[in-house]
């Protein structure tokens, strides 16, 4: 009875933890964005401008929720559903401290791989529904970015389960107790860096929505909550790849003096200032750009990754 | 024709011109001030000076004035050649050493030919340091602004006031550099064509005063092509408009109508549409039993349950309203319940006269005919009141027959101070026999005042002489019989005569005499044309629709037992006597009045519905010639003021009748008065449909320049409105829309790039001083055949004779109040006659009456007392009366007055 | 690849750099006297209108937010009978202040004009009137005008001869 109030809590303080994560990202985006570029950012509502967040959710919530006429209109409901489906599942398998885990799977990574690739189908049936040519090219960007990413993001992660010799989060992270994968795994990690940031299209790999060529792309038809669950699904994308790096290369919840769950936390939250540093700091490439690197470049690396890896790991054994 | 080199181009000429004047019609930008196409070129202003060459060989030149030179085979001229350039220039900076600082204040400033030629001629920068000559202005009346200190002297004016327009009081004065344009002192221009000044003088010395009180630059006003609504002469108008009133109206070239001008009347008359007695809303007689503002749709539900019994309904239409309004009544009531509106004389004489043109030899003349004609025989008009422009084209007439002089010794006639030189005092033969002395007689050969009869009998005579078969006069004087041979050998001589008369005295004989004598002319193969005079817009246009008149309408009321009177946009009360009306439009349960103006007529009525001036509605209307012309709404107003054809179509939808179903477009209308009405035939070819574009896109009804439409109306409502569509004409409301060269009867606004005045009609134009570019709109609906046998009329009246106690009283027109929209407008009321009796001196001597006595004057029951004027130039025992102006209501002329 | 880290290293670097937002409305910024802002009218060194109802304004807007109505007074003067501005719609490009002959139309440093109510920004007449000559100083159009006022008959203008006699042959 108790393991299972346990879960319980659990599973919802992980979900209502995330969402408020989500929303505060707003703001600590905005924030840190404006302190990269000698601003003050959002200072005015509450302390440090915090209750911004929640004048933005006000506002998100009240404003017209319009489907276009001329939208497919049942898939453009059901599209912004899937992607915070998809992050939110996802979650499920990412352990923040030693037994603080939504869904302690043996095949967790394999599954974080398969739930995330579904995250497609949520940008590409958005453009299509709104049946708009620059949406449906934000879509179909999305679609060929993700495939082509989804390779190596998966190969880039070969090597941690390699030296840990298991799906399951919890053994990764426990392996890592001596020693972070990221030393031995550097190459994986930048790797696997990269194509989460392509996974979860933040700038400077935003195709899908590139406002100067595609004005916002999928979700330029998108208002009120609908386009509110496309943010929060790209907020709680970052996070969700911010949780993995750290507990696939990062040592997860390890760590000294302090508890287990504040490492996790502390660690996350260092990924995610790094993806806004990017954002604030580096132009988005040409989209061609973007794909021949991924094939040409980082898909290569990844396979020697693996081939390095299982080489030593056998040499050694 | 003639080829000529300009800038080393090739241009194939009409060598009878001058060179300005063919560089003007091939669109090279010369500038100029003294030359007009109308007044021909006097080069005074040294303004459009060009390098001519002798031969290829030549390459020093000479500088020559463009506007004095003949564009003759060959010859080699340069306007771009720098000095040529730099002498025009320093030309304008000569001028412009005196010129104000004014332009702000200046009502010309934006359609001035000044600045357009400063500019065009590339002077930027005031060298001279001393100081300005100045000038005291004169007061000229209520209608034309003086401000001399703008003068450049280019004699403009002087030359279209005194040689074009024959006017006396008005010169210029001083020597060298202190030349004055104006009067010998201050006083009201009596020129009927003074304003004209506004449009001839390059600058702002003259300038339109009633526009002063509202002013407004050109290109914010919104504009329509419109046809002047104060006379049967049907001159080509431009109706602007700002801020929901008609602010000016200009002239709009149309070169077989009006051509470069417009009478006062035309010009200044349009402030009835602004006036304080417009009826802006539906009226409706309340159980009280006076007339209220009501609802349109408490209005339109009382007509619907009247007009639903449609059997008892009459409708009188209105020589004032539209052919389209005035065939809609028709067909709604029928054609045996529906009057035209004209009096009784009226009717029975546009009668006569549509038969007389239709059946007739003789064709009626446009203006520009008339213009071209070298001997004028004028019966019983008196023109410049009646018909106004038609005076300034028949003024034109008495040069034609000297201008054979001038062909002869091989001057061009656009050499304008030679061709004078030539002509000295010499003028065509020109006739007038009329009741009292008129304005033309300045330029006529002979004058012949006489009662109608007598005039007639001079007719009869003249005819008789001219063509044997002609009935002939008994007992005709000596005098008049010598008179008559005069005029006629006159006549017979001239390669195209003119034969001027009208239905203003109401003279039956008149017109058929002046019908014989056309008929006895066209016998000898000529070109001989009749003009009739009629009073008022659509005169033409009901005659040719037909119908009884409102004295058919009084004497059947009782008969037909009805019980409905539909009555479009007329006051009865000056078609009929006082007492017949009222009994008349007593006998009805409802008189339903659809007018723009309170008048005695609305005032009785039991509905009254407001219908639209040509400000705010669009029709057709058919001018004396029988053309017909189409004006367009000029602005889009919020009160429901519509035509009285729209009313009739909204109230018997409203009754359930489907008569008008089709009609949701003015184009349906004319489509029906098209296929309905033969005598209207080819009345769609006016203008365009609504449904003409170009390029996708309707005309533009404003400027490019259009100022303020996100400012105009932001006092009622910031946001802003879409602009309304125009379902009528090819027009927008706005300045969206197609702004160039638009077919000729859309022309609303004349601008080319550089020419921001006027003087842009040039682009407009075929030829310069010719016809509109896809030629003069309107379309003629009379055309005679050919080859008609004319069997003359022979009603001779028998000699007038006087009595002793009582005068035969004729009506006398006066262009500032007979009309009765015009007199609207307080400055147009400044310049009306009061009442008075006109009498001959010998008359007057018998019955002890000085000038400015007041005797009782009695007519047809009626006592009036007017003061006595004294006239040398009526004969005896004929007196006469202004009519329509206030104070001789329901004075009914010609009729026998005791004094 | 190094670039990538040294532009990261760098926009990193500004987080200790100085603000430059200035806190608007604690904090003012300095506007310059020639900054366009709020359109006003003047008035001449006599204190009377300066604006004559040119209409130069109201064409040279490209906007077209100027609307405005000419009137005569009885000594001569011509005035807007009313003046209104759409502030809703004016882009404060100043080109009514290059168009205006008589330096009457004037854009001043002030652009604290926000409100609640779109229709507060219309501005008429009485709102746009000042009592000062606002930033050009002593200039009067009429004493260079030609045209006669109350006060002013012909020739009695700045450069301006006395009247011509017409009569006179006298050079």
């Amino acid at each position: 009875m108790s393991e299972t109030l346990q879960h319980i809590v659990i599973v919802f303080g992980i979900l209502f933890g995330l969402l408020t994560l989500a929303a505060g990202l707003i703001w600590i985006e905005r924030r840190l964005l404006a302190l990269w570029q000698n601003r003050y950012g959002p200072n005015r509502v509450g302390p440090f401008g915090i209750f911004i967040v929640l004048a933005d959710m006000i506002k998100i919530f009240f404003k017209e929720d319009w489907i276009p006429p001329f939208a497919d209109k049942k898939v453009f409901v059901i599209a912004p559903t899937i992607i915070m489906l998809t992050v939110l599942l996802s979650w499920a398998i990412v352990p923040v401290a030693p037994g603080v885990v939504v869904l302690d799977l043996h095949i967790g990574i394999l599954f974080f791989l398969a739930i995330s690739s579904i995250g497609i189908y949520s940008t590409v049936l958005a453009g299509w529904a709104s049946n708009n040519k620059y949406s449906l090219l934000g879509g179909m960007r999305m679609s060929a970015q993700m495939f082509s990413y989804e390779v190596f993001m998966g190969l880039s992660l070969m090597g941690v389960v390699i030296m840990a010799g298991s799906f399951n989060l919890s053994d990764i992270v426990n392996a890592q107790e001596n020693m972070w994968f990221v030393l031995p795994q550097f190459l994986g990690f930048v790797i696997f860096f990269i194509a989460g940031l392509a996974e979860s299209h933040r700038l400077p790999f935003d195709m899908p929505e590139a406002e100067s060529e595609l004005i916002a792309g999928f979700h330029s038809e998108y208002s009120g909550m609908k386009f509110g669950m496309f943010f929060v699904g790209e907020y709680v994308g970052v996070t969700l790849i911010s949780a993995m790096i750290v507990t696939l290369f990062f040592g997860g919840w390890h760590g000294p003096v302090l508890p287990p769950f504040v490492w996790f936390f502390l660690k996350m939250m260092f990924f995610i200032c790094l993806f806004i540093l990017l954002r604030a700091a580096l132009p988005r490439p040409r989209y061609d750009q973007l794909l021949s690197y991924g094939w040409k470049i980082l898909l290569p690396l990844a396979l020697l990754n693996i081939l390095v890896t299982g080489a030593i790991v056998l040499a050694i054994e | 024709m003639a080829t000529i080199y300009v800038d080393g181009k090739t241009y194939e000429v009409n060598h009878v011109n001058n060179l300005l004047h063919e560089c003007l019609q091939k669109g090279i930008d010369i500038p100029y001030f003294c030359w007009h196409p109308a007044m021909g070129s006097v080069g005074s202003c040294r303004q459009c000076a060009v390098k001519q060459y002798k031969d290829e060989n030549d390459a020093t030149g000479q500088i020559v004035m463009s506007c004095m030179v003949p564009a003759t085979d060959g010859t080699k001229i340069s306007v771009d050649d720098p000095e040529a350039a730099a002498f025009r220039k320093s030309v304008i900076e000569w001028l412009m050493t005196n010129h104000p600082h004014d332009c702000p204040i200046c009502d010309e400033g934006g359609e001035c030919h000044l600045q357009d030629m400063t500019v065009m001629t590339g002077h930027a920068y005031r060298r001279f340091r001393f100081k300005k000559k100045t000038y005291i202005n004169q007061y000229l009346g209520p209608l034309i602004n003086h401000e001399m200190n703008r003068c450049i002297q280019c004699y403009r004016c002087v030359r279209f006031y005194k040689d074009y327009a024959h006017g006396d009081d008005f010169d210029v004065f001083g020597a060298h550099n202190h030349v004055y344009f104006g009067r010998h002192e201050d006083g009201v221009l009596q020129n009927e064509f003074s304003g004209n000044l506004v449009e001839v003088c390059p600058t702002g010395v003259f300038t339109d005063k009633t526009l002063k009180q509202h002013y407004t630059r050109k290109w914010d006003m919104t504009t329509a092509p419109s046809i002047c609504t104060h006379c049967g002469v049907g001159c080509n108008t431009i109706g602007a408009e700002r801020y929901g009133g008609v602010r000016r109206i200009l002239n709009r070239y149309n070169g077989q109508v009006n051509g470069y001008f417009l009478c006062d009347r035309g010009r200044y008359g349009y402030d009835y549409v602004n006036s304080a007695h417009r009826i802006r809303t539906p009226m409706r007689r309340k159980s009280n039993g006076e007339l209220g503002t009501a609802s349109k749709d408490d209005v339109i539900g009382n007509l619907k349950n009247i007009l639903a019994r449609k059997k008892k309904v009459i409708g009188i239409g209105s020589p004032r309203a539209s052919v389209e309004s005035n065939f809609a009544l028709k067909k709604f009531v029928g054609a045996d319940k529906y009057y035209t509106g004209l009096s009784d004389t009226a009717s029975k004489l546009v009668e006569q006269v549509i038969g007389i043109l239709k059946n007739g030899p003789v064709r009626s003349p446009s203006l520009k005919d008339i213009r071209e004609s070298d001997a004028v025989f004028i019966l019983g008009e008196d023109v410049t009141n009646t018909a106004p422009m038609m005076a300034l084209a028949l003024r034109q007439s008495v040069r034609q027959a000297p201008l054979k002089l001038v062909d002869m010794v091989k001057i061009p006639r656009w050499h304008e101070y030679a061709v004078q030189d030539v002509i000295q005092q010499r003028k065509g033969p020109f006739f007038i026999a009329g009741v009292a002395g008129t304005k033309l007689d300045d330029i006529a050969t002979r004058t012949y005042y006489a009662e109608p009869d007598d005039i007639a009998r001079l007719g009869y005579a003249v005819a008789h002489l001219l063509d044997n078969n002609a009935p002939a006069v008994k007992k005709l004087d000596e005098e008049i019989r010598q008179l008559a041979e005069e005029i006629a050998q006159a006549l017979s001589k001239a390669e195209r005569p003119l034969i001027v008369s009208g239905i203003s005295l109401g003279s039956e004989v008149i017109i058929h005499a002046a019908a014989n004598v056309a008929a006895s002319l066209s016998k000898e193969q000529k070109r001989t044309n009749i003009s009739y005079i009629v009073p008022e817009a659509n005169t033409m246009g009901v005659g040719l629709l037909g119908g009884g008149s409102v004295g058919d309408a009084i004497r059947s009321a009782r008969e037909k037992k009805a019980d409905t009177v539909i009555i479009f946009e007329n006051d009865l009360y000056r078609r009929a006597n006082k007492e017949s009306v009222d009994t008349f439009l007593k006998q009805f349960e409802n008189v339903i009045v659809i007018d723009y103006l309170k008048n005695n007529t609305t005032e009785k009525a039991t509905v009254v519905l407001p219908a639209g001036t040509f400000g705010e509605t669009g029709g057709t209307f058919v001018n004396y010639e029988g053309r017909a012309q189409r004006y367009f709404q000029v602005y889009y107003q919020k009160d429901e003021l519509k035509e009285s054809w729209r009313w009739l179509r909204e109230a018997t939808m409203a009754a359930g009748h489907n008569d008008f179903k089709e009609w949701d477009n003015l184009d349906a209308v004319v489509g029906a008065v098209n296929r309905e009405a033969a005598a209207l035939r080819n009345i769609n070819v006016a203008a365009p449909t609504s449904r003409f574009s170009i390029s996708g896109m309707k005309m533009s009804r404003s400027s490019a320049r259009y100022s303020g439409r996100t400012a105009i109306r932001a006092h009622e409502n910031v946001h802003e409105q879409k602009p309304p569509d125009d379902p009528d004409a090819p027009f927008t409301f706005t300045m969206e829309g197609f702004s160039g060269l638009k077919p000729p009867a859309l022309n609303n606004l004349f601008w080319a790039p550089r020419w921001n005045s006027v003087q842009s009609l040039t682009r407009f134009q075929e030829e310069i001083g010719g016809p509109l570019r896809g030629g003069d709109p309107g379309v003629r609906l009379i055309e005679p055949p050919g080859n008609i046998s004319f069997s003359f009329f022979t009603d001779i009246p028998a000699a007038f004779e006087k009595r002793d106690d009582e005068f035969y009283t004729v009506p006398v027109y006066h262009i500032f109040g007979s009309d009765e929209l015009s007199i609207q407008a307080s400055w147009i009321q400044e310049l009306t006659a009061k009442p008075y009796i006109l009498l001959n001196r010998r008359d007057a001597e018998t019955k002890k009456l000085n000038a400015g006595d007041e005797p009782d004057v009695q007519l047809s029951g009626v006592t009036l007392k007017l003061p006595v004027k004294i006239s040398d130039a009526i004969p005896q025992g004929v007196a006469g009366m202004p009519v329509g102006i206030p104070g001789m209501d329901n004075v009914l002329l010609p009729g026998w007055v005791k004094i | 690849m190094i670039s990538i880290l040294k532009s990261l290293w760098y926009v990193f670097l500004h987080m200790f750099r100085k603000r430059v937002t200035v806190q608007y409305p604690e904090e003012k910024n300095y506007l310059p006297p020639r900054w366009r802002g709020r359109i006003v009218l003047t008035r001449d060194p006599d204190g009377e209108e300066r604006c004559v109802a040119c209409y130069l304004c109201a064409v040279a807007c490209p906007v077209d937010c100027i609307a405005l109505d000419a009137a005569e007074a009885d000594d001569g003067r011509r005035y807007p009978d009313f003046f209104r501005i759409n502030f809703s719609r004016c882009i404060y490009c100043g080109y009514c202040e290059e168009a205006c002959p008589t330096y009457a139309i004037q854009l001043i440093p002030d652009f604290e004009m926000a409100e609640y109510d779109r229709q507060n920004m219309v501005y008429e007449k009485e709102h746009l009137l000042i009592n000062g000559e606002g930033k050009y100083h002593g200039y009067n159009f009429y004493k260079y005008a030609g045209l006669e006022i109350k006060g002013k008959a012909k020739g009695e203008g700045i450069d301006e001869e006395k009247p011509i006699d017409p009569k006179s042959l006298m050079p």
